[in-house]
């Protein structure tokens, strides 16, 4: 842990937004609970999940050193994080980039905080958000507090929530897009944050704008909910408005998303996708969290019941005037370039610029503008090339900067004229290099380097591929050139291995009683069209064996392509049998003695084994809003103590009320998710429905712990002494237990 | 000042020679014979990173790296955890865990190629931007207490300490002496 935690949480007082400031200071509180084994291990790790903090490798404190498996020194007195997760072991801050968008301040904050606390590496993930590994719980919330002050969130960045907002990287800028959509991903980002109608999932739930149907930006057709821009003429007035598709997803067994609306107009954006968040938590899936994301009710019920269902309960909602202002102002606040468009000036003879010029400029709508992607290995930027990007787009742009899906950085608005010298600027500081989303910009998700559930080292065969094609892809033909490959380190698709022309997942196979690290090839994906069809794995290959495979399905391809002929288009024709048998040989393995590197993995001696597999955090603990609202109140209850205990006897009393109010909404919940935090309304409904009914009463003492909540509302607003905010703290106490107690009984009577 | 966290890079002398992915099979060892101290956790391959972090061991406490940060390679030592005692007793820590990985380098790569850090230079930071802006205050109140301590190893007055020129990097210094030091005296 640092030492300087404290002296940030000083220093950054007051210059936070409020409601950010509190928040972190809960989660702050809540990782004290924990440590003090006041809240359970599953609700806290699913509490951290929701704000950014993920688990990582070995976190269940054993590691396999190459002969067997080991003890991680941990302290192992203190309690978990997590289930099966020790409270020292670091883990990885996910960080969430709304449709990608940066500015300078934030990616310098962000260098610093990648050298502080991490391993030096920001990782630019596959949907726009940044990683940092390594990172030490007790230090979480100090980096959400530095991440606040330049207005980043991690808030709901894991766990079953809306993950990151991601979109279009070019919106605003692309000369094929329908509309620029960053305001309307933005308006949809701040309004599902923390929104009460998305807190009680049972998995995940990603969306995704695209400014157009036909480029892969945006990925709609893989995600929960995909928006692609549309217009249309009404009364010779141009509307805008998005194609809706749902239930899309990769995953071990993807899924297309289906058309829910051809054209919806952006006023009904935000009351859609509140609607379709209702009922996603009321019907979803909670218990098998396997069958828990939105596809799986959309493949239940089918589209149409999808619909039917998401339309009615979009007429129930009581209007949110945030569904439509911001609309007055989506043309407000755009870019703009800091220097005058221009033309390229003639380049004389550098061949990495050529090359560089060919991969990774792109014209944009804006006549004398472009768009320079900076191709980051792996997604992999150092805290110095954080700050030489920083100041680079301070030097040549307005600051406008966004991530990509395929794990790059998009300067935009450089004047044509600029480009010789941003290249020179980017090369300098270790990022001019050429090949963005062509062979050479290997997509990896982490695999074994960090990820529980890394079955084989994505990252370092993207490493060692990269390396082997970097001699030669620019002597390739430009056909192969232009391959999308893309590897995931298991079967939950990270690395997006679906979409790419050419993708690889890893498994593993026991040959000769050994374990040995092994890739499924995939073939056919479809990146462009937003990711338009999913391909096929054909054969599982030993990992060591997979550049060959690579070298071999790319000479067949220079062959046998027909003139003009896509890779997919090739590989429907030819078929997979035939790639198949062409590969056949290389699943043969030499002996272990003859050639023991066969039997590790990429960049790493040890002999390869799948025991250090964990259980994935990816979809959280299944944690209903009850036992959310309960932990909240309880740790109120907890802060009311230690503001009474300095005094602040006011405080501590109107805590302690806060506290019971929010248990019995909790309960009130149970049979009514529309309650709303007004205290008549709960008083009201829980007496109704808990009190009168005598559900609530205790066996032995009837409704006394319900009129303590009564006799405090009734007398809310009148001033508290230490000794009634002590009482009331004690009688808060006694009546979350009884409301826990009712619950259980509840559920007993249910489940009997 | 409290300056906790400390940093320390010893180059590695001349142009490095050994293939870094050999770094690699030699940190996976350390772990697996537990060599360093402290708790080991994992290896991790940068070496695709353009002047990045190279091959890093993780560690609980500190990681370890040979890195090639500003296209030097040498052996960085960063200590993570908080350190109890006092500023010289944590630059000492700092100095003596990275001079020992470079002591364990150097034997394990003595020839064909053999790889040998320098005598002359090290950088030594703070990283820790609360504890220590990088500011003249900062090198106000750091350098007498850094020159105390080296004095004895290094020589009164034999070695200069040069802060970073962008003051948006962490506080720290370049330390170069006039004549060769003793890993070992750090």
């Amino acid at each position: 842990m640092k030492a300087s935690n404290r002296l940030w949480e000083q220093r950054l007082e007051g210059h936070l937004p409020e409601q950010l400031a509190q928040e972190i200071s809960t989660f702050e509180t809540e990782i004290e609970l924990r440590r003090q084994g006041k809240v359970d291990e599953r609700i806290f790790a699913e509490t951290r999940l929701r704000r950014g903090a993920y688990g990582q490798r070995y976190d269940n404190g054993q590691r396999h050193d190459g002969s067997q498996t080991r003890q991680l020194a941990y302290d192992t007195s203190k309690n978990t994080k997590g289930p099966n997760t020790v409270w020292d072991a670091p883990g990885m801050m996910r960080i969430k980039i709304p449709y990608g968008g940066m500015t300078p301040e934030q990616m310098e904050v962000m260098a610093e905080l990648a050298e502080e606390y991490s391993d030096n590496i920001a990782h630019v993930t596959t949907r726009q958000d940044f990683q940092l590994h390594f990172i030490h719980l007790e230090d979480t919330p100090t980096l959400m507090r530095r991440l606040a002050a330049v207005g980043i969130t991690t808030r709901e960045a894991c766990g079953n929530s809306v993950r990151n907002v991601t979109g279009c990287p070019y919106s605003g800028v692309c000369p094929d897009e329908a509309f620029d959509v960053t305001p309307y991903a933005d308006a949809l980002t701040q309004f599902l944050l923390g929104h009460p109608d998305v807190q009680n999932f049972g998995r995940k739930f990603k969306p995704s704008f695209s400014g157009c149907t036909q480029h892969a930006c945006g990925l709609a057709a893989m995600h929960d909910m995909g928006m692609i821009a549309a217009t249309r003429e009404v009364d010779g007035q141009v509307e805008r408005g998005f194609k809706i598709v749902v239930g899309g997803g990769l995953g071990a067994v993807p899924h297309q998303a289906k058309v829910f609306a051809e054209f919806l107009p952006v006023e009904e954006l935000l009351p859609i996708a509140q609607a379709m968040s209702r009922v996603f938590a009321r019907h979803g899936e909670k218990k098998n969290r396997s069958k828990a994301r939105i596809k799986f009710l959309i493949k239940t019920w089918g589209i149409d019941k999808f619909k039917e269902t998401v339309l009615k309960e979009r007429q129930k909602l009581p209007n949110d005037p945030r569904w439509t202002e911001y609309l007055n102002s989506v043309d407000d606040g755009k870019e703009t370039p800091l220097n005058p468009p221009g033309e390229l000036p003639p380049i004389n003879g550098s061949e990495r610029l050529a090359r560089w010029l060919k991969t990774n400029i792109r014209a944009q709508r804006q006549a004398g503008y472009v768009t320079a992607t900076v191709a980051l290995p792996l997604g992999d930027m150092t805290s110095d090339q954080l700050r030489s990007l920083a100041d680079i787009a301070r030097q040549f742009t307005n600051g406008t900067i966004r991530t990509t899906v395929e794990q790059n950085i998009v300067i935009r608005w450089v004047s044509k004229k600029d480009i010789p010298a941003l290249f020179d600027a980017l090369d300098k500081a270790g990022l001019g290099e050429p090949g963005a989303s062509n062979i050479l910009d290997i997509v990896a998700c982490p695999g074994t380097d960090t990820c529980k559930l890394g079955i084989s080292s994505s990252r370092g065969l993207a490493a060692e591929l990269r390396s082997r094609l970097a001699g030669k892809c620019f002597e390739l033909d430009e056909a192969i050139q232009g391959l999308h490959v893309k590897i995931s380190g298991c079967f939950n698709s990270c690395g997006q291995h679906h979409i790419s022309d050419i993708g690889f997942y890893g498994v593993s196979r026991n040959i000769q009683s050994f374990q040995v690290p092994h890739f499924q090839v995939v073939l056919g994906g479809q990146w462009e069209e937003n990711a338009g069809s999913y391909g096929l794995p054909i054969v599982a290959i030993p990992s060591k064996r997979i550049p060959d495979a690579l070298d071999r399905i790319i000479d067949h391809y220079m062959k046998l392509r027909e003139k003009g002929e896509s890779f997919q288009l090739f590989i429907n024709r030819v078929g997979k049998a035939q790639i198949r048998q062409l590969l056949d040989d290389l699943k043969t393995m030499p002996d272990h003695d003859a050639e023991p590197s066969f039997y590790a993995d990429w960049a790493d001696p040890r002999e390869y084994s799948t025991g250090d597999i964990g259980k994935g955090e990816c979809a959280g603990e299944v944690v209903s809003a009850f036992e959310f609202a309960m932990t909240d109140a309880e740790r109120m209850v907890f802060d009311a103590q230690t503001v009474l205990d300095s005094g602040e006897a006011q405080k501590a009393g109107t805590e302690s009320y806060s506290a019971m109010l929010k248990a019995a909404k909790a309960i009130v919940m149970i049979e009514y998710d529309d309650i709303t935090d007004d205290p008549d309304e709960i008083i009201e409904e829980f007496q109704e429905r808990y009190f009168d009914t005598k559900v609530f009463f205790d066996p032995f003492a009837g409704g006394k712990f319900a009129n303590y909540l009564f006799a405090a509302h009734d007398s809310a607003g009148t001033p508290f002494t230490e000794e009634s905010a002590r009482h009331l703290i004690e009688e808060a106490h006694l009546f979350i237990e009884a409301v826990h107690s009712c619950y259980n009984r509840i559920r007993s009577k249910s489940a009997s | 000042m409290e300056f906790q966290h400390v940093t320390v890079k010893i180059y590695v002398d001349g142009e490095m020679q050994t293939d870094p992915a050999k770094f690699i099979d030699v940190f996976h060892a350390w772990i697996r014979e537990g060599t360093l101290d402290g708790l080991l956790i994992d290896v991790i391959d940068y070496r695709h990173v353009p002047a990045g972090p190279g091959v890093m061991l993780i560690g609980d406490a500190s990681h370890y790296s040979m890195d090639n940060v500003g296209c030097r390679w040498g052996l960085r030592y960063s200590r993570k955890a908080v350190l109890e005692g006092s500023n010289e007793d944590r630059f000492r820590e700092a100095l003596q865990s990275a001079a020992k990985a470079c002591q364990l380098l150097e034997s394990h790569f003595d020839a064909d190629p053999s790889l040998r850090f320098g005598r002359t230079e090290f950088d030594l930071s703070i990283n820790d931007r609360a504890l220590a802006p990088n500011t003249q205050e900062t090198l106000a109140a750091f350098t007498p207490e850094l020159e105390a301590f080296l004095s004895p190893a290094l020589g009164h007055g034999e070695f200069t300490l040069t802060p970073p020129a962008d003051q948006r990097s962490l506080f720290g210094v370049n330390v170069k002496t006039a004549r060769p030091f003793d890993l070992t005296a750090l």
